[in-house]
């Protein structure tokens, strides 16, 4: 052990201050969270849809973690109604983190009949909730992994960072805990369970910047590429089995990408050329439209549509 | 590029959302159809222009009574910061949503209505902010048109609560006048008011020093998980995770880990990307220690000569968040940096009125958001530091045993026993004098 010179020696030194970017400061922010609910529950799960927000939560548990695997498996709520480009993305990065993969099927839900495809609307964006408890309940998970981030809509900006939910999954906006400080609670009672989102504090241009920035790869659809759509509420839809557009509807040939991953049926491509990480920057840049006003047409129903479901256990 | 996060307070209509709305217009957060909806809502509503104001005003029962009851967060960024908002009612019924927002915060906003002048609840908002240990206090003076761009009006402000605020822990203020309807001062500097020689509003927030805030002295690493792969490749590997807390940790530093007291040196400090040689808050990182002790969650590596003080009572301001007031003789867990121990109350010293800062020594329990002094005993040792040299390291919540709700947050006084203290000049005592 050194003399107490040898600390003194160091003191000057130490004054140095490290400069750190916005990036490292939510990155560590998220990390953080991570490890705090490794160690706070029992059973925690990372929902997985191989979408961007995803993307950035496995590198954020990599970091968190590595070099030992996380202490939680991978969770994909299939829709059925997937971009063939995502499942494929969706394996490909399971496989090479070496993680295990949870796939809960909303099309075994409807088998099952617990739930019911409303007729006229092909969205399976509101089945998944019963699909996400069911998994949650069967697996036994306490805590769950989301990659929501407050940016993306108005009542999402007051949720907490640990968001908890009743049996039903269901968030009660009135209820929330105080979150001071990183101080975050993690005590649940039997039956309920948390919803966390460690990049709260992101935006879709911070996410953009990390994915650049840690050279993450990203589903094909995210850049522009030819496909066949046709315009429904305001919005360029792909065609599919799962979508077959109306006698008014006319296909169109376009050079179009996603900003977001969702089920095919309701998620928007927008008009594109951005071809790579660099030009989606761009882009996101001078977007004066929102990522979900562009792209998810079931927030469009009422001004309170995601307030809505997430008092129904959507995440 | 960096990252400021600061919290607005303001009484109800003193234009805090306009405010708001207005930074995220003129800076390009919001977005096209954010701004239909709020257009069409404000046509609905019969008002002739669009009211920036909802765009912050998120959830239905708000929308309803048409105020903001819970703390918001907002995002925008120039480019030179990234900034996080967080939007909290001013009404003293939501004391405890404004403590939330201040606590991460490293600037504070707070509104004043320059009809008005420097109201109770302007005071409440500027004791908040320093009891939280806010670094940076910007008054801004809102509603400049309404009084002719007038500078006696504005002096007049800042004379008076520069006068008050002598008794308040903050070092920085800047009183900057404002209409945040017609963006005066706002992003670019006011034609209007050419007497006013400061930075917009903007302006401040772009180019404030925060440099400084951060401890970089004291030296404290809450052991947070540890990381273990028993794999092959990593046999013997230990990484303890965690967040440095405060001061600047180095390779090849000589650490005691609390509450063993064991010493050893740092072998590695380790992120994923690879070793590095220091790290300061608030960066995640594993530290890998030498010598093989025994360590887990809720120890906290700290160096030789500068360590917290290890004890199982304390005496805490605490702001009371829960609709059962608190009382002497109630029991909680106690959530502090990674540990979580019972405690108990000892001892209401005081509730302080946070309009008029006169401490009530009589009173016999702390209701929903009233903040006074205790004395709190705990199950088991606490690594303490006071609040105003490290706010990770001397803040806690308070847990309801059966609910398991957030029911306070405490800002360390003073650890130990009680003797101590008596000599102390502590926070409470200066605010007060
Ligand atoms: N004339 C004038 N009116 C303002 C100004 N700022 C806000 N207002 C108005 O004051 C009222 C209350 O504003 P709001 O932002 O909703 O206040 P909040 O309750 O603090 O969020 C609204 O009618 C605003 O249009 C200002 O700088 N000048």
């Amino acid at each position: 052990m050194a003399g107490p010179l040898a600390e003194a020696g160091t003191r000057i030194e130490r004054a140095a201050p490290v400069n750190l970017t916005h990036l490292d400061a939510l990155e560590s922010e998220s990390v953080f969270i991570m490890r705090e609910v490794a160690a706070e529950f029992e059973h925690p799960v990372l929902l997985f849809s191989g979408g961007k927000d995803s993307i950035v939560l496995l590198r954020l548990a990599e970091k968190a973690f590595r070099p030992a695997r996380f202490p939680f498996p991978i969770m994909h709520i299939d829709t059925g109604h997937n971009f063939p480009e995502v499942l494929d993305f969706r394996d490909r990065r399971v496989e090479e983190l070496g993680e295990r993969l949870i796939v809960a099927s909303v099309q075994e839900s409807i088998d099952k009949g617990r739930v019911k495809e409303e007729p006229g609307n092909p969205s399976r964006n509101r089945l998944q909730t019963t699909t996400l408890l069911d998994a949650i309940l069967e697996h036994g998970f306490d805590s769950v992994f989301g990659g929501a981030r407050r940016d993306e809509e108005k009542a999402r900006a007051k949720e907490r960072v640990f968001s908890l939910r009743d049996e039903f999954g269901q968030w009660e906006p009135k209820l929330q805990r105080p979150e001071l400080w990183s101080l975050y609670n993690g005590k649940i009672r039997k039956g309920q369970h948390m919803r966390v989102f460690p990049i709260s504090n992101w935006t879709e241009m911070d996410v953009w910047q990390y994915i650049e920035r840690e050279e993450l790869e990203v589903p094909s659809i995210y850049f522009a590429h030819e496909r066949d759509v046709f315009r429904r509420d305001g919005m360029w839809l792909a065609t599919s089995e799962f979508l077959p557009n109306g006698a008014e509807e006319q296909i169109q040939r376009m050079t179009v990408r996603y900003r977001t991953v969702g089920d095919m049926t309701c998620t928007g491509a927008v008009d594109s050329p951005a071809g790579n990480i660099a030009d989606i920057i761009l882009e996101v840049a001078a977007a004066r439209i929102t990522e979900r006003g562009a792209t998810r047409a079931d927030d469009a129903f009422s001004e309170t549509a995601m307030e809505d479901r997430k008092r129904e256990g959507y995440f | 590029m960096d990252l400021l996060r600061f919290s607005t307070a303001g009484s109800v209509d003193d234009g805090k959302s306009t405010l708001i709305g207005r930074l995220l217009f003129d800076s390009k957060g919001i977005f096209e159809d954010q701004l239909a909806a709020i257009e069409k809502t404000s046509r609905r509503r019969g008002y002739n222009q669009v009211d920036l104001a909802l765009l912050t005003d998120g959830l239905r029962a708000e929308r309803e009574q048409g105020i903001t009851i819970d703390v918001a967060y907002r995002y925008f960024a120039t480019p030179r910061r990234k900034f996080i908002i967080a939007d909290t009612p001013g009404h003293v019924q939501y004391t405890r949503n404004m403590v939330t927002g201040a606590s991460t915060a490293d600037l504070a906003i707070v509104l004043i209505d320059a009809r008005k002048g420097v109201l109770e609840q302007s005071r409440r908002h500027a004791f908040i902010a320093s009891l939280l240990g806010i670094p940076h206090l910007v008054v801004a003076v809102n509603k400049m048109d309404l009084v002719g761009y007038s500078e006696e009006v504005f002096d007049r402000i800042q004379d008076d609560f520069a006068t008050w605020a002598q008794k308040l822990d903050v070092h920085d203020i800047q009183f900057i006048p404002i209409s945040a309807l017609h963006g005066d001062n706002v992003v670019t500097r006011s034609l209007a008011m050419t007497w006013y020689q400061g930075p917009s509003l903007l302006y401040h927030l772009e180019h404030v020093y925060i440099g400084s805030d951060r401890n970089l002295i004291d030296a404290r690493f809450p052991v947070q998980w540890v990381i273990r792969p028993q794999t092959d490749e990593h046999h013997d590997y230990r990484g303890y995770a965690g967040q440095v807390a405060a001061g600047v940790f180095r390779k090849g530093d000589e650490v005691t880990v609390l509450p063993s007291g064991k010493r050893t040196r740092i072998a590695r400090i380790e992120t994923q990307d690879g070793e590095l040689e220091s790290a300061a808050p608030p960066m995640s990182v594993s530290i890998l220690l030498e010598d093989e002790i025994d360590i887990s969650r809720g120890d906290m590596i700290c160096r030789p000569h500068n360590q917290p003080t290890m004890a199982n009572e304390l005496d805490a301001m605490l702001c009371w968040m829960a609709d059962a007031p608190f009382r002497e003789g109630g029991r909680y867990l106690l959530k502090h940096t990674t540990r979580t121990v019972k405690a108990v109350v000892d001892d209401l010293r005081y509730r302080m009125d946070v309009n008029t800062l006169h401490r009530d020594q009589d009173s016999a329990e702390l209701s929903l958001n009233e903040i006074g002094r205790v004395r709190l005993r705990t199950s088991g040792p606490l690594l303490l530091d006071p609040y105003e040299v490290s706010r990770t390291t001397g803040g806690f919540i308070l847990i309801d045993e059966t609910s398991f709700d957030t029911v306070g947050a405490g800002m360390v006084i003073q650890a130990g026993p009680e003797q101590q203290q008596m000599s102390e000049e502590d926070i409470a005592e200066s605010l007060a004098a």
